[in-house]
């Protein structure tokens, strides 16, 4: 047992030092679609949710997982479209016959 | 079979979500890494489907359904509402970690290991107090809740002890996870501090607060992958808390504060009275008439918006003035501080909404040493960011905050609704400067006057 969070440790600080340096690259002009994109990534909480909804051991189990799919699901769907619709609308100049 | 390929397709999923940030670093390939995003969260449900241990669908598939017919009313707000949305999806991201903790908590009591209960607890205090936190956000963002900080007495005391009982309810049930009545004291200590940690935050410092949240939210996915030995769940949950942290940083280093000084320390409340005792000072003030012969006189103009551009709906105005500057020729760029607007990014997102290209936008490093050969700067509805007192004036509130050098402008006009405080609750220099003119009134009705004095004055339309 004890390897196994060695191992998910090794993970989290990999992750992290990944992270940090692939959003240090972020333009400041997209920090709004960087968070609205983040926050559908961190949704991904949906693959906990659903084993716990989709094991019914109880029905306290099976109620709380279906109101936490629920939840993720709002931010997969909502999260990853308004991200979409706001890049859809950064334009060059020019582009547009102006 | 099914064992061997799950991992494979998670570990696609992490790849997906690493590409998709990598991506996001350019408007030219943005695009391209939402659609990786949308593969990688199709690989991750998909690969979890599958698992079997799932003896049920039912419940799923209606989660599902209903999640996503709520979740496309979210995305198609308005783009001046998308900080209270995205206030509101973190307490959606952070609720769902908090009910999946608390379902693994009563499903494996008393028989948890230390450390999964350590991770465990973790998980429950990050999920609830983000979830109340960002729901006073979206409330003080909405304007549902008074926007000016609220403190009283001892506040920080009250504040900082509820944190230490919670932390110390989650650490007993590390040592004894069979004490079954801490896990809901946890829980509700969780959620009320929450509440009480946004109270004293007001709406100035919301970009910095919003990414902590976002921080917060992530992290709490990152405790459940921990949990659940879950290493997608770790990598996808520490992509957004890197993500949310490194926004905050910036934000703090673009007010020169630290974190403790955003979250504890309820700016904008006493130094009102004592600027307020000065002698009275000369404004010019100037009519959108002659503010206009002005603009369309220069060879060069830098507009500088803030939140008050967002609260006049002005942004639409704006690209008008934008054109009818362009097509007179005059080069027009938009100076864009970090902290313009109520989250990282937000002027840029409205400009973007009206149309304004995005090579026009710059960020205030790269403008700043520009203002000392522009003709006019023209602040719609910013002021702290403004304010020269940040360069020079050891005394004021907002010393050492990086600011734009408007003042450097050869002209300076200012559209502001009257001579009120800014959130820091302090005078702005800007304002009396010789070469300083204000046009009182609305931003969205005088940008619109601007247009139409200009298109006027020089034969347009």
């Amino acid at each position: 047992m004890a390897s196994d969070f060695e191992l998910s440790f090794f993970v989290f600080v990999l992750a992290t030092f990944l992270g940090v340096e692939v959003i240090r690259r972020v333009s400041p002009l997209l920090h709004t679609p960087l968070m609205s994109l983040t926050n559908a990534i961190s949704a991904i909480a949906v693959v906990g949710s659903i084993l716990v909804a989709g094991q019914q051991k109880t029905t306290l189990s099976t109620v709380l997982g279906t109101a936490a799919v629920t939840c993720s699901m709002i931010n997969i769907v909502g999260g990853y479209l308004i991200t979409y619709r706001m890049l859809r609308m950064f334009k060059r100049s020019g582009k547009d016959g102006r | 079979m099914i064992e061997q390929i799950i991992p494979l397709l998670y570990v696609a999923a992490a790849t997906s979500f690493i590409l998709a940030l990598k991506w996001l670093s350019g408007v030219a390939t943005a695009r391209r890494g939402v659609l990786v995003g949308v593969l990688g969260m199709a690989l991750a449900v998909g690969g979890t489907l599958l698992n079997p241990e799932i003896v049920s669908y039912k419940w799923i598939a209606v989660a599902i359904v209903l999640g996503s017919i709520i979740g496309v009313p979210m995305a198609m707000m308005p783009m001046t509402a998308v900080p209270q949305r995205t206030a509101l999806s973190h307490a959606f991201g952070a609720l769902a970690a908090a009910l999946v903790g608390t379902a693994e908590y009563y499903l494996r009591a008393p028989g948890i290991d230390r450390f999964t209960m350590g991770a465990l607890a973790l998980e429950v205090l990050l999920g609830f107090l983000t979830f109340t936190a960002s729901l006073m956000a979206f409330g003080k963002l909405q304007e549902i809740l008074p926007t000016r900080p609220i403190t009283y007495r001892n506040q920080n005391v009250v504040n900082l002890s509820l944190f230490v009982f919670a932390v110390a309810a989650g650490v007993a049930l590390v040592v004894s996870p069979g004490t079954t009545w801490l896990f809901p004291a946890l829980g509700g200590l969780s959620l009320v501090f929450g509440v009480l940690l946004i109270v004293p935050i007001g709406g100035a410092d919301m970009p910095t607060v919003i990414s902590l949240l976002n921080s917060y939210a992530g992290l709490s996915a990152c405790a459940m992958g921990f949990v659940l030995d879950n290493h997608l769940l770790i990598i996808a949950g520490a992509l957004d808390g890197s993500s949310g942290l490194i926004l905050s940083v910036i934000m703090c280093r673009a007010m020169n504060r630290s974190f403790t000084n955003v979250l504890f320390g309820a700016f904008g409340q006493v130094q009102a009275s004592a600027a307020a005792a000065g002698e009275e000072r000369i404004v010019r003030s100037a009519t959108p008439e002659e503010a206009a012969s002005i603009l369309g006189a220069a060879g060069s103009v830098i507009v500088v918006p803030g939140y008050g551009m967002a609260v006049a709906q002005a942004q639409h105005k704006v690209r008008e003035l934008f054109d009818t500057l362009t097509k007179l020729g005059i080069g027009v760029r938009f100076a864009i501080h970090p902290v313009a607007g109520r989250m990282p990014g937000h002027m840029n997102v409205l400009l973007a909404e009206a149309d304004i290209p995005y090579d026009r936008m710059v960020g205030m490093e790269e403008i700043n040493s520009d203002f000392a050969q522009t003709d006019v700067a023209l602040v719609i509805g910013a002021n702290d960011v403004t304010n020269p007192a940040a360069r020079r004036d050891q005394s004021s509130p907002i010393y050492g905050m990086p600011i734009l050098d408007v003042d450097k402008a050869r002209t300076v006009m200012v559209i502001k609704r009257g001579m009120s405080a800014g959130f820091a609750g302090i005078d702005n220099d800007l304002y009396y400067m010789d070469r300083t003119l204000m046009v009182f009134g609305d931003a969205k009705a005088v940008v619109g006057n601007l247009v139409k004095e200009l298109a006027a004055a020089n034969g347009l339309h």
